[in-house]
């Protein structure tokens, strides 16, 4: 899921400045999970921004913000409230922001900041493993990730700077060519890493990415 | 033009090369005195491409400064910079410049360095872009196209013999061989019976090695080192040696004698990275001879 994290208040309230009226929205899927923009998270963004003297015209938390032709047709069923505001605050990831300001001439604020797509390691603990690089490389490398694992992407085994097993850009954390070692070692089939992977097509995660189902 | 560093290597001729970083800013001159004053004992020149990610004129700029000199350089080429059309201008220009050896690296990650908002590039690992470089050598890109007039580069790859998992390191130093590594320029050693277990794994592979020496200057120093540069481990007892000695100036100059002269015999060269204080290059050269 996508992994996002609210905005310190001051960043929002400086975006905010000088406006009174603001309709707040969360986002009932991803941002929920995160405690980034839940009922709990727009309850709160509430009381917040009634305490710095801001009127809250309404607010809605989405099912899937990110679903624009559902996040239009809910913003319509509180069409007096969202037109009486003056700004609406998107408590959603990127994606989500962007269906609500494709929906309305309203000014609309990200009130989140969206990470990266991460599992869930346990409750409120998130990490990255896939940077959605469009073209799939896990059946080779023991199910790790290293185009995302390793920070330097490397395909072709560890850098220079492994320590002990450890990554050079944050010690507490494995090598990602470590662990795929180990895990490939493991099934009987490091031979399969001793082949040199040529350089990624770069062209199959090309932005904005687009697409369409034949039926 | 085949390399003279190249020629020496082939034919098993022992090589010193010393390592000097270009200037932050583009006053060079002291870049080239120091050049100029070691050009007489050294090989080749290693001229570091924004070592530890800490921006400073181009590698490129300064290895084609040293050609002006008619001193040989290694131009060091990092994959944390540039994507594989940069990488490739870049080695276009330094051909046509009159460059003949590369260091291909991966490149510290981004973040030790002075600039770490920048966005690491990382388009090709090592042992990729020693393959492109074998292409250009063959008159093509990394895409087959054809150029006008191939590169003759000599490359070189690093090493370091005391990565754990070794098996692991050896794997990726294959296919840096497989690629056209001719060379292996390792990290700093520090143990000797571990340079002599790498050699031995290494002994199977058409690529000669070149053990790194580091001038240090005192424990302060090491241990900031082992704190910020990555894959540098400079081991605990060496750092007491350093604390222990009443001079530990002279005492980091003759830890890199020791070392110089016990791994000579174990490769086919030495690197000498003296940090700032290439004045002792000479001293250290002197500890070789018998
Ligand atoms: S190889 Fe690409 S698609 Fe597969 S997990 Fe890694 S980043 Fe995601
Ligand atoms: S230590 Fe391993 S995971 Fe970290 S950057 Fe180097 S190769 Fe990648």
């Amino acid at each position: 899921m996508i992994v996002s994290q609210q905005k310190p208040l001051d960043e929002i309230l400086s975006e905010l400045d000088g406006i009174s009226r603001v309709f707040l929205i969360g986002c009932a899927k991803c941002a929920t999970v995160c405690k980034a923009g839940g009922e709990e998270e727009v309850w709160q963004m509430q009381e917040s921004l009634t305490a710095v003297g801001r009127e809250i015209t309404g607010s809605i938390v989405i099912d899937e913000v990110c679903h624009m032709l559902r996040t239009a047709r809910d913003l319509r069923s509180r069409k007096e409230m969202v037109d009486e505001a003056e700004a609406i605050v998107v408590l959603a990831c990127g994606a989500g922001v962007q269906s609500v300001s494709a929906t309305t001439s309203k000014r609309t604020l990200a009130g989140l900041d969206t990470k990266f797509l991460g599992n869930i390691k346990r409750l409120g603990q998130f990490e990255q493993k896939c940077s959605l690089c469009g073209e799939c490389l896990l059946s080779r490398t023991g199910g790790i990730c290293p185009v995302t694992v390793c920070p330097k992407s490397l395909l072709n085994g560890p850098c220079g700077g492994m320590d002990n097993g450890r990554c050079e850009v944050d010690l507490e954390s494995e090598c990602a060519w470590k662990m795929i070692f180990d895990r490939l070692s493991d099934r009987g089939d490091a031979e399969r890493i001793k082949k040199t992977v040529s350089a990624k097509d770069n062209s199959t995660r090309r932005q904005p990415g687009r697409l369409k189902l034949d039926k | 033009m085949m390399s003279s560093f190249q020629a020496k290597l082939e034919s098993n001729t022992f090589v010193i090369t010393a390592e000097v970083s270009p200037p932050k800013g583009i006053d060079c001159s002291d870049f080239l005195s120091i050049s100029r004053s070691l050009a007489a004992m050294v090989d080749a020149i290693n001229v570091t491409d924004n070592q530890g990610a800490n921006m400073r004129i181009s590698p490129l700029a300064a290895a084609a400064l040293l050609v002006r000199e008619g001193i040989e350089p290694i131009y060091q080429v990092t994959c944390r910079d540039r994507n594989r059309l940069a990488l490739q201008s870049d080695l276009l220009g330094a051909a046509a410049l009159g460059v003949t050896n590369i260091l291909a690296l991966t490149g510290d990650f981004i973040s030790f360095g002075d600039h770490p908002q920048g966005k690491p590039v990382f388009d090709l690992d090592s042992v990729q872009l020693l393959n492109v470089i074998a292409g250009l050598n063959n008159g093509k890109d990394m895409n087959g196209h054809q150029l006008t007039g191939s590169t003759t580069f000599f490359c070189g790859a690093a090493a370091s013999p005391d990565a754990e998992p070794l098996e692991l390191t050896l794997i990726k130093i294959e296919k840096k061989a497989a690629a056209g590594a001719g060379f292996l320029q390792t990290q700093a050693i520090f143990d000797i019976p571990r340079l002599g277990r790498f050699r031995e794994a290494v002994s199977h592979l058409p690529v000669k090695v070149i053990a790194g020496i580091l001038v240090l200057k005192s424990a302060g120093m090491a241990r900031y080192i082992n704190k910020n540069i990555p894959g540098l481990t400079i081991p605990d007892h060496i750092i007491d040696e350093l604390a222990d000695a009443a001079d530990p100036a002279a005492k980091g100059l003759e830890i890199a004698c020791r070392f110089a002269k016990e791994a000579a015999p174990l490769c086919n060269g030495i690197h000498i990275m003296a940090m700032g204080r290439e004045e002792l290059i000479p001293q250290i050269i002197a500890a070789l001879k018998p």
